[in-house]
C-alpha cells in the first residue's frame, strides 16, 4: 500500500466514513464523523500508521485531507 | 472585507502574537477593535442582545464601558449569533439535577478558535509536544447526541495535548487501580500530563487514593486542574493542601490551577508561579463592586468581569461572573508575564452551586 492509500485508510478506520469520502477537500467539522472526538482518534492512528510524533500545533492545523498530506510530508512522509 | 472576514483578520492577528508578551495599552488596543466587530455582529445576529445593549460601542470603547451579560442569561435563553445550521456543538454546563444548564452554540469558526487560543496559553506551561496522558476521569463522561457537558469539553480541549490516554476512574468514580498502575510503570520515568477538575481530583483521586492506602510515583507529572474550589472550600481544603496531598500521594509536586468558563472555552486563565492568574492575550478580567456594579480598585474583592475575543457564534464576549476575585496589578507579577494578573476567591454567597467539577453529584461529600 502507498502512503496515499494509507493516508485514506487511517481516515476510513478513524472517522468510520467510506473510502470515497477522503478527498483533498475532506475538512474538519464539516462532516458528523469528523467532529473533535474522531480528531483525536484519527490523530492516534495517523502517529501508528506513519510511526510519527504530531505536535499541538499539527492537530490544530490538520483541517483538511490535504492539510493532514501537508503535515505528514514535513515528517518526511512521502507522497509523491 | 465584511463584518465577518475583518473580525477573523483581527483575531488571527491577535492569536499570532505572543499570549503573555503584548504591552497592556497595545493589548487594549487590538481587544477593543476586536470587540466593535463582535458588538455589531451580536447586535445584528441576536435579537436578545440587541434589545439589551443599545448603546453604540466603537473600538475607541473602553474595555469598561463594554456591555455585560449575567452569566445566568445563558441558562435563561438559547442565545446565539448564526443561523441554526451552522451550529456544530452545543455545549451544556453544570446540567446536574435541579440545575438548569447554560447552553452554549458553537459554529465552526468560534469552536476553532477556541482550540486554537487554548492551544496557545498551554504551549507556554507545556511546550508544544504531547504527552501520555492520565485524565482524572471516567471515560463515561462523554454525553450522547452531540451535546456535549463542560466536563467532557474540558477534557477533550486538554486531550490535545495527550497521547495514549488513560482514564483514572472507573464508570462508578472509583480508582481504576489497573489502568493507574500500568499507566505509572509505563511511564514514571518520563514527563506526563495529568488533568482533572479540581474537585474531582481531591475527591476521587487524592482522597480515594489516601483512602485505599495506595501511593503512586510519578515525579516527572504536570497536574493542571479547574472548575473552582466551591465544594472544597466548604471541605476547608486550600491551593497549599491541595498541593501537599498531591505530593504525598502521588509524588506529582508541579502543579498549575487555572480559571475559566465553560461560557467562555479557550480563554483560560492560568495560575503562575506566583499563584496568580493572567489574563493571556485574546481576554481580559475586570472586577467590579457587588452592589451597584462600579469598578473595584486594585487590590479589592469584587464580582468577576470575563471578557474574551473568542465568542463568535453566541453573543458571550463580556459576562460578568457570580465569582469573587481580586486584580493585584497589571504587567508587574514576579513571574515575569504581561497583562492583568489576579485571583480568585470563591462564589458569591447565595449563589446556587456550579462550576465544572460539580457536574458529578457526590452523595458522601456532604455539601
Amino acid at each position: 500500500m502507498n502512503n496515499q492509500d494509507k493516508l485514506r485508510q487511517a481516515f476510513v478506520a478513524a472517522l468510520g466514513v467510506k473510502p470515497e469520502t477522503v478527498t483533498d477537500e475532506l475538512q474538519y467539522n464539516t462532516i458528523a464523523e469528523w467532529d473533535s472526538t474522531a480528531h483525536m482518534v484519527l490523530i492516534a492512528e495517523l502517529e501508528n500508521v506513519f510511526d510519527v510524533m504530531l505536535d499541538t500545533d499539527d492537530i490544530i492545523d490538520m483541517s483538511s485531507v490535504k492539510h493532514a498530506r501537508l503535515i505528514l510530508q514535513k515528517y518526511d512522509i512521502d507522497f509523491a | 472585507m465584511t463584518m465577518a472576514e475583518d473580525y477573523q483578520s483581527a483575531l488571527s492577528a491577535l492569536l499570532d502574537e505572543p499570549v503573555y508578551g503584548l504591552s497592556q495599552s497595545e493589548k487594549l488596543t487590538r481587544l477593543q477593535a476586536v470587540f466593535a466587530l463582535l458588538h455589531e455582529h451580536h447586535s445584528q445576529h441576536c435579537s436578545a442582545y440587541h434589545n439589551m445593549f443599545r448603546q453604540p460601542v466603537t473600538c475607541n470603547t473602553p474595555l469598561d464601558q463594554l456591555p455585560f451579560m449575567a452569566v445566568r442569561l445563558f441558562k435563561l435563553f438559547a442565545l446565539k449569533s448564526v443561523p441554526d445550521n451552522d451550529v456544530v456543538k452545543c455545549l451544556m454546563s453544570s446540567g446536574t439535577s435541579g440545575q438548569v444548564p447554560s447552553r452554549i452554540f458553537l459554529d465552526s469558526l468560534t469552536s476553532r478558535m477556541q482550540s486554537k487560543a487554548l492551544v496557545k496559553i498551554l504551549q507556554q506551561f507545556l511546550g508544544k509536544q504531547r504527552l501520555p496522558m492520565l485524565i482524572i476521569d471516567s471515560p463515561d463522561v462523554k454525553g450522547a447526541d452531540g451535546k456535549l457537558n463542560a466536563r467532557a469539553a474540558g477534557i477533550q480541549g486538554l486531550a490535545m495535548f495527550g497521547r495514549d490516554h488513560t482514564y483514572a476512574l472507573n464508570p462508578d468514580m472509583t480508582l481504576n487501580t489497573d489502568a493507574i498502575s500500568l499507566f505509572c510503570q509505563r511511564y514514571q520515568d518520563q514527563p506526563v500530563l495529568v488533568f482533572g477538575f479540581t474537585f474531582m481530583v481531591w475527591q476521587h483521586f487524592v482522597s480515594a487514593l489516601k483512602t485505599s492506602d495506595m501511593t503512586l510515583h510519578l515525579p516527572h507529572a504536570h497536574l493542571f486542574h479547574s472548575g473552582g474550589w466551591k465544594k472544597l472550600e466548604a471541605q476547608k481544603v486550600s491551593n497549599e493542601t491541595f498541593k501537599q496531598q498531591l505530593l504525598a500521594v502521588a509524588g506529582i509536586s508541579a502543579v498549575t490551577n487555572f480559571y475559566g468558563m465553560a461560557e467562555q472555552v479557550g480563554s483560560v486563565f492560568m495560575e503562575c508561579e506566583e499563584g496568580m492568574l493572567h489574563a493571556p492575550v485574546t481576554a481580559e478580567v475586570i472586577v467590579r463592586n457587588p452592589y451597584d456594579l462600579s469598578l473595584a480598585k486594585t487590590g479589592e474583592s469584587g464580582l468577576i468581569q470575563v471578557l474574551s475575543a473568542l465568542p463568535y457564534s453566541y453573543p458571550g464576549y463580556s459576562i460578568l461572573t457570580e465569582d469573587r476575585g481580586t486584580i493585584h496589578g497589571v504587567g508587574d507579577c514576579k513571574c515575569g508575564r504581561s497583562g492583568t494578573y489576579f485571583t480568585v476567591q470563591g462564589r458569591l454567597p447565595k449563589v446556587e452551586v456550579r462550576g465544572c467539577s460539580d457536574t458529578s453529584s457526590s452523595p458522601g461529600s456532604g455539601v
